[in-house]
């Protein structure tokens, strides 16, 4: 095994579950316990249990204008209400995405941001290097995070910590003593599906787990069932979907940037409006049970018009679903598409997004 | 009746001329949820070590070869509405073909279940 390779403070549980283990953003990761299948459907009809300690959590704290942090994210950070979260994106000058994230607004002058695993060293480089003020600091190591999702996490939320969870709305957090200690709870997650993002100290976040899965009905899952969840409900993966070399303009993610704002990258995005974007994001379904992947080839009418960025078979749809970035004027819904590679083509359509649309997100 | 193994883990049970073939048990195991299979055509002929067919899992997908040549005489229909057969039973129901052995001598490419056990080992 990689020795460059960190492992989360959950990792011994997951060889003792017998996970099956790989590398992901630097992390040793499980990738599933008992099947992606059985897994993905577990979380889609009860409550299922992701470690997610490899996600990188900054805090800044002091004058959001003056420190320089107002300018960073597409999105405005001091209209963050108290006990609220944004998600948008870093930019770098030309309007390419760094990362996408989520700030939770946590005091008056206290944010706490959360990146990906893979980003969280140039995420935390970049955004220092633009702040002119307050105290930024990296947290990630100290900080455990699990996720609760499924249509059941709400009663085991509940049940364990008391009935003021139960009315945390959507993107909405409170700070709750878990195991006594002060943990945020936040209705958030990545798998369309209601949800919780428990954040707490990472000295207890083994304990956590293991507290979770004294509920029959919690399982856990891993990070295969988490894409196919994702991937169902449309939300974007960072290093697939979107990268430094894709805007959010292309990526079919513009209502997550705010033009009435300054932000890096603002001048490269204004000006790729003006000129128009050179290929756009398109979901497609396919014809059958094949699954596009990564790196396939979209053509139209016998050409090459784009690539596959994400592609997965869909339990729920009973049929292969993907993301990829074609050419503008082919990216309307029901343009007839193949997807190729090697031997295989499959024909797909191109659809709306989300591809399911009865998960229990904001029940 | 005898089974024999590829090293790219495709099975062929031989009775009477006619080879039923699959994917091995490990092989089922290391795709994991198994979510389509292209079946060959009835009446194709196949090469021995040439392409039989494909299987995709959630995680890959990956060509199937065939483990002796002939004329495919038989397909496992039921693979097209429920793939998942070949992780339930990777070496039963979860046949994929049958082929009429154009030249059982190229038995002798292939690896006994001794010998296939031991080659496992070996990975």
């Amino acid at each position: 095994m990689d020795e460059q390779l960190q492992a989360t403070p959950i990792c011994g549980r997951h060889r003792a579950l017998n996970a099956l283990m790989a590398p992901f953003g630097g992390w040793d990761m499980p990738i599933q316990y008992e099947g992606i299948i059985a897994e993905h459907s577990w979380c889609r009809t009860q409550a299922s249990l992701f470690d997610i300690c490899h996600m990188g959590e900054f805090i800044f704290q002091g004058d959001f204008e003056a420190g320089g942090l107002e300018d960073v994210f597409t999105f405005s950070v001091k209209t963050i209400p108290l006990g609220r979260s944004r998600y948008g994106f870093l930019l770098n000058e030309q309007g390419g995405i760094i990362d996408d994230l989520i700030v939770f607004r946590m005091a008056e002058d206290k944010v706490m941001i959360v990146v990906n695993a893979a980003t969280a060293p140039k995420d935390f480089a970049a955004i220092k290097g633009r702040l002119k003020g307050g105290s930024f600091t990296d947290i990630t190591a100290a900080t455990g995070k699990l996720d609760l999702q499924g249509p059941l996490s709400r009663y085991v939320m509940v049940e364990l910590f008391g009935e003021e969870v139960a009315r945390i709305p959507y993107f909405k957090f409170i700070t709750v003593t878990i195991l006594g200690v002060e943990a945020i709870v936040s209705r958030t997650g990545y798998t369309g599906e209601l949800g919780y993002e428990i954040f707490i100290s990472s000295d207890k976040v083994c304990e956590l787990w293991d507290l979770f899965l004294q509920d029959e009905r919690v399982k856990p899952a891993g990070l295969g069932a988490r894409d196919v969840l994702r991937l169902e409900v449309g939300y974007s993966l960072y290093g697939s979907d979107i990268d430094e070399e894709t805007t959010p303009l292309e990526a079919g993610l513009e209502s997550f940037v705010n033009f009435d704002k300054n932000f890096v990258g603002k001048d490269a995005l204004l000006r790729l409006k003006e000129q128009g974007v050179a290929r756009k994001k398109v979901a497609f379904e396919v014809n059958g049970r094949r699954s596009p992947r990564h790196h396939y080839e979209i053509c139209f009418e016998g050409e090459t018009v784009g690539n596959v960025t994400s592609g997965v078979f869909s339990p729920m749809l009973g049929k292969g679903i993907g993301i990829g970035f074609i050419k503008p004027e082919l990216a309307s819904i029901g343009t007839p598409l193949t997807i190729r590679h090697e031997r295989v083509s499959m024909e797909a359509t191109v659809c709306e997004l989300p591809f399911f649309r009865d998960g229990s997100v904001r029940a | 009746m005898s089974i024999y193994f590829t090293k790219e883990h495709e099975w062929v049970k031989v009775k009477d001329g006619i080879g039923a073939v699959g994917i091995s048990e490990h092989a089922a195991h290391e795709l994991g949820d198994i979510t389509f299979v292209e079946l060959p055509k009835m009446g194709a002929v196949v090469k021995q070590f040439g392409v039989l067919g494909s299987i995709e899992s959630v995680k890959a997908a990956s060509d199937i070869f065939a483990p002796v040549s002939g004329k495919v005489i038989k397909v496992n229909e039921a693979l097209e509405v429920a793939p998942e057969i070949v992780n339930e039973s990777a070496e039963d129901a979860g046949w994929m073909a049958w082929v009429e052995i154009a030249d059982e001598s190229e038995l002798k490419n292939l690896m006994t279940q001794e010998q296939y056990d031991d080659y496992l080992k070996s990975l």
